[in-house]
């Protein structure tokens, strides 16, 4: 694996994204930057499909680093995301060493002298062989960092969140047999949150905020220029355009990035070179995931697309 | 500069964000690393160090660009530089014959103010507000003070004195300090207003809802109602985490040896696993029967509001509405906004006279098999039932049925029994019976009640 890039200034950052196709704002490459220099984790916040996960992924292949992936999930635990012993192969070792066993004490002559030397065998069970690294303390143990994305945070329950803080402020973990874990380098730690439930302050405290709304026209412009190179530049101002339009709409579930460059992927797969009505009407379940903000937002399809030509135009 | 951040991280505070010293911290680090240079950088880097939330932001976006509009007092350096340019100007005035020779007689600040120098003006305030304390101030009756502070800093006693010296020799030039000294004024009024909004903001509202706190409910002007709102959401949230985070620490109980031996069948019942036995703990069930006529109908808004915010800690809420006769208004909380509810239960059973005892008969009739053992049953209602017949025996059924039944009554304890409240014959078949008639009074209520449970 190569040595990772160096990250030495906000442009810098925003070109090393948007080589792996990760259009950033300026904010966003600020937070990666600093992030970065004074060695914190970003906690970020936004609805879904608007890149949250991707900014994790854009770092690691930009930098050149690893990526590892914590899903969270309601009852999460330390055994699945830090670490967990192995019992089986600690059961194992313990058959295949009875014999073993016997040999040691053999040479004791009272019961104390050979608990004295079981004592002296006694953490070996419990070392660092026998323990099953979980994505958190693998994120410790790479040599040469790594990007440590942890996803969806809100899901976890509120223990969860308490296990993490060791780990998010000193980039540590402590495990009571073998004492604490230090990070080799402290890897660069991306929270994930659809806010569904609010984060405790101590979390919060430990991170930066980092909030991705919708972006405005002219970067999502350049988004979808990035992730669907096939599409004509009338179209996709066009879209654009339409989607900024349905957004001002009261739906249930706001079409965000990721739905945008679906959409412009149909788009082009349905060789349109300007926006139609019909096509609109025909794909618009592709942008919108809910029956009921299909219908909403039917009767505006005919104003939203003249609209979006009309700009185009003058635009 | 790093005066000014710190300046900054009060204001902060007075925006309503929550800076941490370690946050400060922080963002002094990112600062440090981003430098000063580009304001919307500098800008991006306070958010994302200060501001934890989206509401956060907002609020502190706004404060930063408030405060990043006024000139930052001038550094040490700045200021020689100032005195050096003085100098000159003196020293110029001193050289141009007529009208400048009278002004090296002036003090300070009506030369400068003569000279009409706005960015020298405004640097002067700056200087002054900061050694008057201007970020100290907290209450908007504090204006007055501070103004005169600042000017006093300034050196208005010896403008005055100046001013008094020309209107007998120079009238002219006095008239010309006279309007300068106006437009002073107004500008470090406008300056003091503003550190008001900056600093003030956090103060204000503590004292706004400190008030609000002890206001009777059924008293509060409409146009706090709003403010009250948020008050009670406030308290809701306070009720839920005090009461939802103890339940999950003492839920386990003894080791639970059947489902231990079972799960470690796989390494012959050598127990690497444990499993514990949960103990089982109830969630509060709560039946509100609320009067909603006339003077009673404001506090069971706010109450059913709270009680309707707890569905984290509590498992089972029905709600119940009367005045005239009882209806189930559960669903219809559920369903709509605070307001569009309450507009919706009054057009219904609201602003009868209201009569305890048809209602209780309802309740009765059609919803006696919702109460159960672990069902609390609180009564919020003033018990004036207009000398109708009170049916208190209903009550005693229900108090039988259920865990305990809470009346909470916005009137005084002082005027139980008196005229056609009820209270006295209510109050033998209620396990608590207390006064609520402030915002406070009505947390504590639902506190003890949530509480009983744990």
């Amino acid at each position: 694996m190569p040595e990772p890039r160096p990250l030495d200034s906000i442009e810098a950052v925003e070109s090393g994204l948007a080589s792996q196709g990760y259009i950033a704002s300026r904010q966003i490459a600020t937070a990666v930057y600093l992030s970065e220099q004074i060695a914190k984790p970003i906690l970020v916040e936004g609805p879904a499909g608007v890149g949250k996960t991707e900014l994790a992924k854009a770092i690691a292949g930009w930098r050149g680093l690893k990526m590892i992936r914590l899903q969270c999930y309601e009852g999460l635990d330390e055994a699945k995301a830090l670490y967990e012993w192995k019992y089986a192969k600690q059961l194992l070792y313990t058959q295949i060493l009875k014999d073993k066993l016997g040999e040691v004490l053999g040479g004791a002559e009272t019961l104390h002298a050979a608990l004295g030397q079981l004592h002296d065998f006694g953490d070996v069970f419990f070392s660092k062989e026998f323990v099953e690294p979980r994505p958190l303390l693998q994120a410790l143990e790479q040599p040469k960092g790594c990007v440590l994305l942890i996803d969806e945070i809100d899901k976890s329950d509120a223990e969860f969140e308490s296990l993490l803080l060791e780990i998010l402020s000193d980039f540590q973990v402590s495990i009571p047999e073998l004492g604490t874990i230090s990070a080799v380098v402290p890897p660069t730690v991306i929270l994930t949150s659809n806010s569904e439930r609010n984060l405790g302050d101590a979390l919060k405290r430990r991170c930066l905020h980092l909030h991705i709304g919708f972006p405005e026209q002219k970067l999502e412009e350049r988004i979808v220029e990035s992730r669907v190179p096939g599409i004509s530049q009338i179209l996709r101002k066009q879209l654009v355009s339409f989607i900024h339009s349905i957004r001002t709409l009261d739906l249930k579930k706001q079409p965000s990035v990721s739905e945008t460059i679906d959409w412009a992927r149909v788009l082009v797969l349905l060789q349109a070179s300007e926006l139609g009505h019909e096509m609109v009407r025909d794909t618009l379940n592709v942008l919108l995931k809910y029956e009921s903000d299909v219908e909403a937002a039917l009767p505006h399809v005919t104003t939203f697309v003249a609209n979006a030509s009309r700009q185009n135009a003058f635009g | 500069m790093r005066d000014n951040l710190h300046r900054f991280f009060r204001a902060a505070r007075g925006a309503g964000v929550h800076v941490s010293p370690a946050e400060s911290i922080d963002a002094m680090r990112g600062v440090s690393k981003v430098g000063f240079e580009e304001r919307s950088i500098l800008r991006d880097t306070l958010l994302l160090t200060l501001a934890k939330s989206e509401d956060e932001k907002k609020a502190l976006g706004a404060c930063f660009d408030l405060f990043f509009s006024q000139p930052e007092p001038s550094q040490n350096g700045d200021s020689k530089e100032d005195n050096a340019a003085n100098e000159n100007q003196a020293a110029e005035n001193q050289q141009a014959p007529g009208g400048g020779g009278q002004s090296q007689n002036l003090g300070p600040l009506a030369q400068m103010l003569l000279s009409q120098d706005q960015t020298e003006i405004a640097a002067a305030i700056a200087n002054a507000a900061s050694a008057a304390g201007l970020t100290d101030i907290r209450y908007f009756t504090q204006r007055g003070l501070f103004s005169s502070r600042v000017l006093q800093q300034m050196g208005i006693q010896r403008l005055n004195d100046d001013l008094d010296a020309l209107t007998a020799t120079n009238p002219a030039l006095a008239e010309r300090l006279t309007n300068a000294t106006d437009g002073l004024r107004e500008m470090v009024r406008d300056r003091v207003a503003q550190a008001l909004l900056l600093y003030g903001r956090e103060e204000a509202e503590n004292l706004r809802n400190e008030i609000l706190r002890n206001a009777p409910l059924a008293r509060i002007e409409p146009r706090q109602i709003e403010q009250m709102r948020a008050l009670i959401r406030q308290m809701a949230r306070r009720l839920r985490e005090r009461f939802s985070k103890p339940r999950k620490r003492q839920r386990r109980g003894h080791l639970d040896v059947r489902r231990t031996l079972r799960r470690n069948a796989a390494w012959g019942s050598v127990p690497f696993l444990t499993a514990w036995k949960r103990k089982h703990r109830s969630k509060p069930k709560i039946v509100a029967l609320c009067d909603v006529s006339g003077s009673v109908a404001r506090v069971s808004d706010f109450f059913l509001l709270l009680i309707h915010s707890l569905h984290e800690v509590v498992s089972d809420v029905r709600s119940f509405a009367f005045s005239g006769h009882l209806i189930e208004v559960s669903d219809i909380l559920e369903a709509k906004s605070a307001e569009e509810a309450m507009r919706d239960i009054m057009s219904k059973v609201g602003f009868g006279s209201s009569d305890y005892g048809s209602s209780f008969a309802d309740f009765e009739q059609q919803w006696m098999e919702s109460v159960t053992p672990q069902t609390t049953v609180i009564v919020l209602g003033d018990a004036r039932s207009n000398n109708l017949d009170p049916r208190a025996d209903i009550l005693r059924r229900i108090a039988e049925r259920s865990k305990r039944v809470v009346w909470l009554n916005p009137e005084g304890r002082l005027t139980w029994g008196f005229g056609d409240s009820e209270m006295p014959r209510y109050q033998t078949f209620c396990n608590v019976v207390r006064q609520c008639a402030t915002p406070q009074q009505l947390e504590r209520a639902v506190s003890d009640i949530v509480a009983t449970y744990h």
